[in-house]
């Protein structure tokens, strides 16, 4: 998903009031205004990724540890969340989502620091040509996918960590790592910009005035993410909100070190029905995340929701089926980790395989992160306690490479567009099998790189600060009465 | 008096308190334990993590009966909890010195 620049509609008489403001707006003819059904879809999709983390992520994890730390996971992601929410209106949307000036491709600036010059009335760009969206819309979906990313990393040292030094490292990893990455991968002009441009070159009838609007089009094409910029495509996420977290994850788990008894005790889950609910949980809510995410309701939508369904449940039994023929049994647990593996997977490709070729995704997804999160962890010795880089890292990075092969228009896929080939309309671009495999790999290694590295950096500062890990004491007696005085269940 | 203390499998639970109510017992008491004996525990697999079990659940039944009664109790509570696998439990017959009804102030068989 890549999202362009908001403007405001410059509506200068507001001051009247809002029914004078809707009056006057006809007569500006200022551009496109919101479609009333898309807007209906997009605060709907919007609330949906908030259910996946509230309480579908707290629920999936937090049934998976001991009863003692139970309420420290559904903790952990509420209070994520929350704190999320602000940063983002202050300062993490302008990061991601604005200009960067002369960091462009890097991170967006300061332009909108508390969502100054957004009105009621502003709107942004989707997709298609004509068609925008309410910015506040837009802030709240893409809240809801800052809230989430780091909300996941806690899989990967749940039962032992302290939560003012999670509280912290959260506040610091958004910051210089998920809004940044937000900005590279989909902050662009949008498609009328790209448009108008196109335009203009076609209208030039001078070879100076050519050459001047040429330059414009290309300043408008390049203004945008570095990762855009390379061609990577990620329809929902893949790279920005899995594999981001995923890495952050394990190197959390190996910066931490494992929990106390790790391979020693009993550390079996405590709900597997609190598990399955909240994994039903994020299925449901992930069609707010992948269909929402083509920001507008429209066939490609559809085509997002069908792949959401198909390549999940081809994955739920491929993990399943893999695990029935090498441990002899069938596992519910396996089951909904291969759902959520394929939800995984199927999120940077969402809008641009086929359901066919979501399918093959979800089957391979399914088998490769049972295979690495029975054999290939246990061979390695971390401890990731919910399979956090597991499934979301391996997952993303095989959804993101699947996206490159899948998106192939004889697979199945949409294939590629063009916005300036014909100003005004979205129509199909070469595709080169390895050009975009290639430019998925790119963004794989780069996103392992940023946010490895940099994960790495803020664990370290935050454990000087405050200190990573509670006492062994604290962690044995469990981090539900140590750290919050309170117990999830009291029967 | 004699109290007569059952370890069985949970599924035969109400076969076998049905048949002790058959004979005319008046009460029981019923704890959900955990343990192993031969049956020993089994294995259980969370992704790759898999953990040795030991500790199966179990239920245990407490009944106190007059002398005379002990073996039909005995007899009806060995014959419906069995299912001849492994792991069918145990019942242990222990002495009982008094008993009292809270209520009434009756004492020993009296009480039963």
């Amino acid at each position: 998903m890549m999202f362009g620049r908001f403007t405001r509609l410059g509506v200068s008489g507001l001051a009247g009031g809002l029914a004078l403001a809707t009056l006057a707006l006809p007569a500006l003819a200022a551009g496109p205004v919101p479609n009333k059904g898309d807007t209906a879809f997009m605060m709907i999709a919007t609330v949906l990724v908030l259910l996946m983390t509230i309480p579908g992520l707290a629920l999936f994890y937090g049934g998976l540890v001991r009863s003692k730390n139970m309420l420290s996971v559904l903790m952990q992601v509420f209070a994520i969340t929350s704190m999320v929410c602000i940063v983002w209106v202050v300062y993490g949307y302008s990061m991601a989502f604005t200009g960067g000036g002369s960091l462009n491709q890097w991170v967006g600036g300061l332009d909108k620091l508390f969502l100054r010059g957004v009105t009621a009335e502003s709107t942004g760009a989707t997709f298609s040509n004509g068609v925008v969206m309410y910015e506040y819309v837009f802030i709240c979906f893409q809240m809801t996918f800052a809230c989430i990313t780091p909300a996941l990393i806690v899989g990967a040292f749940a039962e032992r960590i302290r939560f003012g030094a999670l509280m912290l490292f959260v506040l610091l990893w958004v910051t210089f790592i998920y809004f940044p990455m937000a900005h590279m991968v989909w902050y662009w002009a949008g498609p009328d910009a790209v448009g108008d441009a196109a335009k203009k070159v076609l209208a030039a009838t001078t070879p100076e005035a050519k050459a001047a609007a040429e330059a414009a089009l290309a300043a408008v094409q390049s203004d945008a993410g570095m990762l855009y910029q390379w061609g990577a495509l990620d329809f929902a996420g893949g790279t920005v909100v899995h594999i981001n977290a995923g890495i952050a994850g394990l190197v959390g788990a190996l910066i931490i070190g494992p929990r106390v008894g790790f391979r020693r005790e009993q550390m079996a889950p405590h709900s597997m029905t609190l598990t399955m609910v909240g994994a039903a949980l994020l299925w449901v809510g992930w069609f707010g995340f992948n269909a929402g995410s083509n920001l507008e309701a429209n066939g490609t939508t559809a085509l997002a929701m069908i792949n959401t369904f198909v390549a999940t449940a081809a994955a739920a039994l491929a993990w399943m089926l893999a695990e029935w023929m090498e441990k002899g049994k069938p596992s519910l647990l396996g089951l909904v980790s291969g759902a959520v593996a394929g939800l995984v997977a199927v999120t940077p490709a969402a809008g641009f395989a086929g359901p066919m070729g979501s399918i093959v995704l979800g089957l391979v997804a399914g088998v490769i992160c049972f295979l690495f999160c029975t054999g290939i962890k246990n061979a390695a010795g971390y401890d990731d306690s919910l399979d956090v880089f597991g499934v979301h890292c391996i997952g993303g990075i095989v959804g993101a490479i699947g996206t490159g092969i899948l998106v192939a228009p004889y697979l199945g896929g949409t294939g590629l567009v063009d916005y300036a080939a014909k100003p005004g309309e979205a129509v199909a671009a070469a595709y080169v099998m390895s050009t975009q495999v290639t430019a998925q790999a790119k963004a794989v290694i780069f996103t392992l790189a940023l946010s490895g590295i940099g994960s790495a950096i803020l664990f370290k500062i935050v454990d000087l600060i405050v200190g990573l890990r509670p006492t062994e004491q604290q962690e044995r007696e469990g981090l539900d009465i140590t750290t919050h005085g309170e117990r999830a269940y009291n029967s | 008096m004699k109290l007569i203390s059952a370890i069985i499998k949970p599924f035969k639970l109400e076969e076998v308190r049905t048949a002790l109510t058959d004979l005319g017992l008046q009460g029981m008491t019923v704890t959900e334990v955990k343990g192993y004996g031969r049956q020993k525990g089994h294995t259980e697999i969370y992704r790759g993590a898999e953990y040795a079990v030991s500790f199966l659940p179990k239920i245990k039944i407490e009944v106190v009966v007059a002398d005379g009664e002990v073996d039909k109790a005995v007899e009806a509570i060995s014959s419906t909890a069995k299912t001849g696998q492994i792991g069918d439990g145990k019942i242990f017959i222990i002495p009982v010195e008094h008993s009292v009804r809270i209520r009434t102030g009756e004492t020993d068989d009296d009480a039963l």
